[in-house]
C-alpha cells in the first residue's frame, strides 16, 4: 500500500464512528462568563477548597503570588508552607506531608517543577504514588515575555513519561476550577498545567470536569481536531474558520492529557481522513505524540501535530509568539486546510 | 501503654521528651550482639543475591541497630502505627543493612531476606515504601530522603504527633545540593523532631583520592562540623561503631530544641577484616570462600 488513499481505504471504511460515552457534548460560554487567567482561577478555587479542607497544604517554592495564590498565605497561614527557592526540597517535603494524609499542592513554574525537580517528582511522587498535586505555572506561549528559561514548552512531554502521573491541562478558568478540585480528589500524583494571562470564558459556568473525559465541541465528518490546554479556544476558532471554507472538522477538547483513552482516540479517528492535534507545547512528546502513538499502532489515519517545532522559544509578546509559531486561529485553519486540500 | 479511642493498645513505650536513662552494660551487650547478627545477614543476603552494596551497609549497621533496637518508638505488630518514629535510609544503596535490621526487629519476615533484588521481592535494590509497610519512604536517588524526612517531621508536628524522624545520609551524599536545601529549611522552621545521622565512612564511589595529594583535600566532606553549625544544626561527632556513644547521642536527640545532626565516624566494611576500609568492597560481589570467611569472622 502506498499513499494516503490506500491507507484510508484499508483502515477507515464507512461513516465516522459514534463517539463513546466518555466523550461529552460540551456547553460553551458563548460570550458569557468572565475573562480570567488560569492562575487566578486556580488561586480562587484552591482557597475555597482549602477553607473547607484543612488537609490541603500549599508547599510553595517562592512563586505563590505568581501562580495565582495572592491571598492564600494571609488567608490560610496554617495551610501555607513557604520552603523558599528550592524546588527539589519542595517536592520532597510535599511527599513527606502526604504520608500523613495531607494533600500537598506544590506551586512553581512549569519549567522548574518539571525539570529542576524532575528526579524528585520521579522518585518520591510518581514512584511512591503519594497524592501530591504539582501545579506548573506559566506554561506555553501564552505566558510570553519570559523567554526560554521560564516558559516550558516541554512539560507535558516530561511528565507524560512518568508512569502513574495524571496530567491535566485545562482550557480556561472554568475548567481550571474543576481541575484543581478533581486533582485533589484523585488521591494520586497529578501534574496540573497552568497559565498566566486572562482568557475569555470558554466553557459554560456549569461545565463539569471529569478526569479522562473528552469534551465534544463540534461535529464534523471530514477530519477531527483534538486539542488540550489553553490553545483549545484558538483551535475552536480555527475549526469555525474551516467550516466557513467548507471543511467540516470535528473538535474535541481533552482536559486530561494522561491517561488518554485509546478507545476514544481510535473512535474519533475512524472514518475520518485526518486527525489533527493542537497544543501550546512542543510537537515533541506532548499531547500530539500521545495521540499519534495510539493511532500509529493500527495505522488508522494520518496525524497532523500542531504545536511549536523543536526549537527554543524566545521572549516576545504572546501575539508575536503565536504568529511566529503559526498558532493563531487563522494559522491553525490554514495548516489544516492545506492538508485537507492537498 | 496508651489506649486509643479505638480500643487499640500501644505496645510500644510512650513517647516523651524527658532524658532517657543511661544505657546499661546488659543493654549494650545485647545491641552489639544484634548488630553482629545483622552484619552476618547482610553478608548472606548480598552473597545470595550476587548483587548489592556491602561496604556501606556494614558501616551503617551499628547506627541502624541503635535506632531500631533502642531509640525508636515502634511496634512490630503494627508497622503503620501513626505515632511510630520514622526512619529513612536516604543513602538507599545501603538497603541490605536496613533489611537485615528490619528482619531482626520483626518488621520483615526472615525468609524474605534471601529474595533481595529478585523478581517479586519486597526487598528492592533500593527501599520501596510501596513494597513493605516497614519502609517509611522510598529512597535511592541521593539527597531525596532527607527532604521527605523533613516533610514527615513537619507532618508529625501538624498532626500533633510525638513521632520523631531519623534520616541516615551518606557522607558522599552530602555533596547533593538538595541536602543543604533541606538543612536550611529545617533550621528556619526549627524542626526539632528531625535527626540526621551521617554515615561518615570517608569513602564514596570515586571521590578525590586520585585528584589531590594535599592533606585533607581527599575527604568526602570538607569542614562538616562548621558547615552544619553554620546551617543552624546541633552537631555531635561520635564514633559510629561505639554502641554506647551511638545510643547516648541518639537518646539525647529526644530533648533537642533544634534539628540535630550526628556525624558518625564509621568504616566501610566494618566487622569483616578484609573489607574494612577497602573501597573495592563498595559493591563487589563475594566469592563463596569470601562469604564463608566473612561469616566465620562474624561468628555466624
Amino acid at each position: 500500500m502506498t499513499g494516503q488513499g490506500a491507507l484510508a481505504d484499508a483502515t477507515g471504511v464507512g461513516d465516522p464512528a459514534p463517539l463513546t460515552a466518555v466523550v461529552r457534548p460540551a456547553r460553551l460560554a458563548n460570550g458569557e462568563g468572565r475573562s480570567i487567567s488560569l492562575r487566578d482561577a486556580f488561586g480562587e478555587a484552591l482557597l475555597q477548597l482549602a477553607q473547607a479542607d484543612p488537609d490541603i497544604v500549599v508547599v510553595d517554592a517562592d512563586l505563590s503570588n505568581a501562580v495565582g495564590l495572592t491571598s492564600f498565605p494571609a488567608a490560610l497561614p496554617d495551610q501555607y508552607l513557604q520552603v523558599g527557592i528550592a524546588e527539589q526540597n519542595a517536592v520532597g517535603v510535599a511527599a513527606g506531608l502526604a504520608t500523613w494524609g495531607y494533600r500537598p499542592v506544590v506551586t512553581s513554574f512549569a519549567a522548574f517543577l518539571t525539570s529542576r525537580s524532575l528526579d524528585q517528582v520521579r522518585v518520591v511522587v510518581a514512584q511512591t504514588g503519594l497524592p501530591v498535586v504539582l501545579v506548573g505555572g506559566h506554561a506555553g506561549l501564552l505566558a510570553g515575555r519570559l523567554g526560554k528559561t521560564h516558559v516550558s514548552m516541554e512539560d507535558l512531554a516530561i511528565m507524560r513519561a512518568l508512569p502513574g502521573m495524571t496530567i491535566l491541562a485545562p482550557a480556561d478558568g472554568v475548567e481550571m476550577r474543576g481541575a484543581i478540585a478533581a486533582a485533589l480528589a484523585a488521591n494520586r500524583p497529578v501534574y496540573l498545567r497552568s497559565g498566566r494571562d486572562p482568557v475569555p470564558a470558554f466553557f459554560a459556568a456549569d461545565h463539569e470536569v471529569v478526569l479522562g473525559a473528552a469534551d465534544l465541541l463540534r461535529e464534523g465528518d471530514v477530519a477531527c481536531l483534538l486539542s488540550t490546554g489553553s490553545i483549545t479556544p484558538l483551535a475552536h476558532a480555527a475549526v469555525q474558520l474551516l467550516a466557513e471554507a467548507g471543511h467540516e472538522v470535528a473538535h474535541l477538547h481533552f482536559g486530561t492529557v494522561k491517561p488518554l483513552s485509546g478507545a476514544v482516540v481510535r473512535d474519533v479517528a475512524r472514518g475520518r481522513r485526518l486527525v489533527i492535534t493542537c497544543e501550546d507545547h512542543s510537537r515533541v512528546g506532548g499531547f500530539g505524540s500521545a495521540v499519534a502513538e495510539i493511532l500509529s499502532e493500527e495505522a488508522l489515519v494520518p496525524v497532523l501535530r500542531i504545536g511549536t517545532d523543536d526549537v527554543w522559544v524566545d521572549s516576545a509578546r504572546n501575539d508575536a509568539l503565536l504568529a511566529l509559531h503559526r498558532l493563531t486561529p487563522a494559522d491553525i485553519a490554514e495548516r489544516i486546510a492545506e492538508r485537507l486540500t492537498r | 501503654m496508651t489506649t486509643h479511642a479505638s480500643g487499640v493498645v500501644d505496645a510500644a513505650p510512650p513517647h516523651g521528651t524527658e532524658p532517657m536513662p543511661r544505657v546499661t552494660v546488659a543493654e549494650l551487650d545485647r545491641l552489639i550482639a544484634t548488630a553482629r547478627t545483622c552484619r552476618a545477614n547482610v553478608i548472606r543476603l548480598v552473597h545470595h543475591a550476587g548483587a548489592g552494596h556491602v561496604g556501606g551497609p556494614l558501616s551503617a549497621i551499628d547506627v541502624l541497630t541503635a535506632l531500631y533496637f533502642d531509640v525508636m518508638r515502634l511496634d512490630p505488630q503494627r508497622p503503620l502505627w501513626p505515632d511510630r518514629d520514622r526512619f529513612i535510609l536516604s543513602k538507599g544503596h545501603s538497603s541490605p543493612a536496613l533489611y537485615a535490621v528490619l528482619a531482626a526487629r520483626g518488621l520483615l519476615e526472615d525468609a524474605t531476606l534471601l529474595t533481595f533484588d529478585e523478581l517479586g521481592s519486597p526487598l528492592q535494590a533500593h527501599p520501596d515504601m510501596r513494597k513493605s509497610p516497614a519502609i517509611d519512604m522510598s529512597t535511592g536517588s541521593l539527597g531525596q530522603g532527607f527532604s521527605a524526612g523533613l516533610g514527615i517531621a513537619l507532618g508529625a508536628q501538624r498532626r500533633g504527633s510525638p513521632a520523631r524522624v531519623y534520616v541516615l545520609l551518606g557522607d558522599g551524599e552530602c555533596q547533593e545540593g538538595q541536602v543543604w536545601e533541606t538543612a536550611m529549611l529545617a533550621e528556619r522552621l526549627r524542626v526539632a523532631n528531625l535527626t540526621a545521622i551521617i554515615d561518615w565512612n570517608g569513602q564514596q564511589q570515586v571521590g578525590w583520592d586520585a585528584e589531590s595529594d594535599e592533606p585533607g583535600r581527599q575527604e568526602t566532606m570538607l569542614e562538616p562540623v562548621a558547615k552544619w553549625r553554620a546551617f543552624g544544626w546541633q552537631v555531635h561527632t561520635i564514633d559510629g561503631h561505639d554502641m554506647a556513644a551511638l545510643v547516648s547521642a541518639l537518646r539525647a536527640c529526644r530533648t533537642a530544641t533544634a534539628p540535630t545532626v550526628i556525624l558518625a565516624r564509621t568504616m566501610k566494611g566494618k566487622g569483616v577484616s578484609f573489607m574494612e576500609g577497602d573501597n573495592a568492597w563498595h559493591s563487589r560481589v563475594m566469592s563463596d570462600a569470601e562469604c564463608a570467611l566473612a561469616l566465620a569472622e562474624l561468628g555466624a
